[in-house]
């Protein structure tokens, strides 16, 4: 099984649009958005929902005010500050530690496991796909991205598929740690800016760190071609794969009004041939091949 | 007051708002860079960096020689950030929220505490204007503790500008919570919305009032329009799409430096938040 992550550290630069453009490139692949987040690949995939399950987060405290005495030993061992003067538990606040839990005198205080998501399993015009919605000002967004890329491996593996594409999120804390750990290559896409070369820096530091393969996509490049120069300097300095540029190109915000991945809009357009090139560029890639076979599956039959 | 630009989506124009809103309003304000997991102010605001700290989490460091490997702090930690295999106690640092839990109950006292490294915190100033960023350490996964101690750094006498983190999850809601308003930025485009509606339902859920800057105003659809004005939410701003403001962008330029006009729009956007935050203060007060 070879997983492809589509990650940025700046938010914006295009993952899911290129994310959907290559999904309509792939053959027999399967879909994982883990950007549980914001997650916004459902927009062009449209996917028909076949399984729907509720993701159980962490837990939370919740004060039975019958039973407190007011001790005030909660406030003090608390470290969130997520207790207030009149011993209820701002939800907001609470790390789901437990301690307050117990440590209580008069035990009267709960640890409900909360419902922080949901997870579906659907179908889409280029096969099955994975994904999530974490509910709003929720925490554990790590956990739920894990779950999401364990889901679709195992679906990928029971349906005989052997590619996964998974769309991650801006970033290099944990939602983007739990959505690039064993992957086999990394994306990178990033624009011609400087804050998308800052942050590009840091995500093939964060790939380095965990060891993993990264290759970089310049998109937006004719924004600032001393720039796209730079970029390509220094990716060639961190040893990291070049895939090529693509232009800035409306044709992106125009399909995605549709409803549409970049090859399902309009004419053939040079945009089209250069992601195509740049989808070749990944498959063929030492990274994702590296005993060389071309054909794994007869190989191992 | 304190003022924070947030977003759902990335890349829609928050570090360019906040950056160009305290470049024109000058002395008196401080940008606190809170997007700890790619700060960017910095990159435009160009402050100088007067100095730096070090800022570390705790974790428990077991003394062996008096521990009895009773495992009552493995049993506690909800987080599995400590093991007890035999005659060893594994602390998994990167795991550990840092609750101290594992100290309270340990029966023979054998837990202290050491750091984990989050990241750093910088410190300067462009001017007159103040500037603190957060840098968290690539590899940590943690990011809202560090927020945290960015929001905690700020000069209470000044006008603080939030340059939040993009999502709706726990980073974004350390960024927000507490402030009196809420700045979104967005783009009128499919994925802006969707965005941005998760955004909306995260500022209510903490109460906060809120208004709209539309980025890129004329790419897209109308769709954001037509939302705002369902949810009433006011659109202060509108920065239409121009390839001028984007390549100045790319470059590290700042929009008021390159176009003077728009000095007097982000006063204008400040003046115009501190009427709606003036006026739910006193709607408060009237209750």
């Amino acid at each position: 099984m070879r997983e492809i992550v589509i990650i940025s550290g700046k938010g914006g630069t295009g993952k899911t649009s290129l994310a959907a453009a290559f999904a309509t490139l792939a053959t027999n692949s399967v879909l994982c958005d883990a950007d549980v987040d914001a997650a916004d690949l459902h927009l062009l995939m449209q996917p028909e929902v076949q399984q729907r399950s509720d993701f159980m987060g962490g837990s939370k405290a919740l004060i039975t005010p019958g039973l407190c005495t007011g001790c005030g030993t909660c406030r003090t061992l608390c470290r969130f500050d997520a207790i207030s003067e009149a011993f209820a538990v701002d939800p907001i606040r609470c790390e789901g530690c437990g301690i307050c839990v117990d440590f209580c005198p008069a035990q009267a205080i709960d640890f409900p496991v909360q419902r922080c998501g949901e997870w579906y399993i659907s179908d889409t015009r280029f096969g099955p796909m994975v994904h999530a919605r974490l509910g709003v000002a929720e925490e554990n967004s790590g956990k739920l991205v894990s779950l999401v890329r364990k889901e679709t491996r195992q679906l990928a593996e029971e349906r005989g598929h052997d590619l996964i594409l998974t769309d991650g999120p801006p970033g290099i804390g944990c939602p983007v740690i739990d959505a690039i750990g064993g992957a086999t290559v990394l994306v990178i896409v990033v624009e011609p800016t400087v804050s998308g070369i800052h942050d590009m820096e840091r995500v093939i530091d964060l790939a380095a760190h965990f060891r993993i393969p990264g290759m970089v996509c310049i998109n937006k490049f004719d924004l600032n071609i001393e720039m796209t120069e730079a970029i390509e300097q220094m990716v060639q300095k961190h040893n990291v794969a070049l895939l090529g540029r693509v232009p800035f190109d409306p044709i992106f915000t125009r399909s995605m009004v549709a409803g549409k991945t970049l090859f399902e809009y309009g004419e053939a357009t040079k945009t089209q041939q250069l992601v195509r090139e740049i989808w070749a560029a990944i498959i063929t890639s030492p990274a994702m091949n590296p005993l060389g076979i071309v054909d794994f599956k007869a190989t191992i039959q | 007051m304190i003022i924070s630009v947030a977003s759902g989506k990335g890349g829609t124009g928050k570090t360019t708002v906040a950056t160009n809103m305290a470049l024109a309003l000058g002395s008196g304000v401080e940008l606190l860079d809170c997007d700890v997991e790619e700060p960017n102010a910095h990159l435009f605001l160009q402050p100088v960096i007067e100095r730096s700290e070090r800022v570390e989490t705790p974790i428990p460091l077991v003394d062996e020689r008096k521990c009895t490997f009773c495992k009552k702090c493995s049993d506690l930690c909800r987080f599995n950030a400590l093991a007890v295999v035999g005659k060893r106690v594994l602390v998994f640092a990167e795991l550990c929220h840092s609750c101290g839990g594992c100290m309270l109950v340990c029966p023979e006292g054998a837990i202290t505490e050491t750091g984990r490294e989050l990241g750093m915190l910088n410190f300067g100033n462009r001017d007159d204007i103040g500037f603190i960023n957060g840098r968290l350490r690539v590899g940590e996964a943690m990011s809202p503790p560090l927020i945290k101690q960015v929001r905690a750094a700020a000069d209470p006498e000044r006008i603080t500008i939030i340059d939040a983190p993009p999502g709706t999850s726990c980073p974004v809601i350390a960024a927000m919570n507490g402030t009196d308003f809420v700045l979104l930025v967005t783009e009128p485009t499919p994925f802006g919305l969707h965005d941005l509606k998760l955004a909306v339902e995260a500022v209510k859920m903490l109460g906060i009032s809120a208004g709209l800057v539309v980025n890129r105003a004329d790419i897209g659809d109308d769709q954001v329009f037509a939302y705002a004005e369902r949810e009433e939410l006011p659109i202060l701003l509108t920065i239409p799409f121009d390839r001028r403001i984007a390549e100045a962008y790319s470059r590290g330029t700042m929009i008021v430096e390159e176009l003077l006009e728009w000095q007097q729009r982000f006063i204008e956007l400040f003046h115009k938040i501190e009427t709606i935050v003036y006026e739910s203060k006193a709607a408060v007060c009237a209750k």
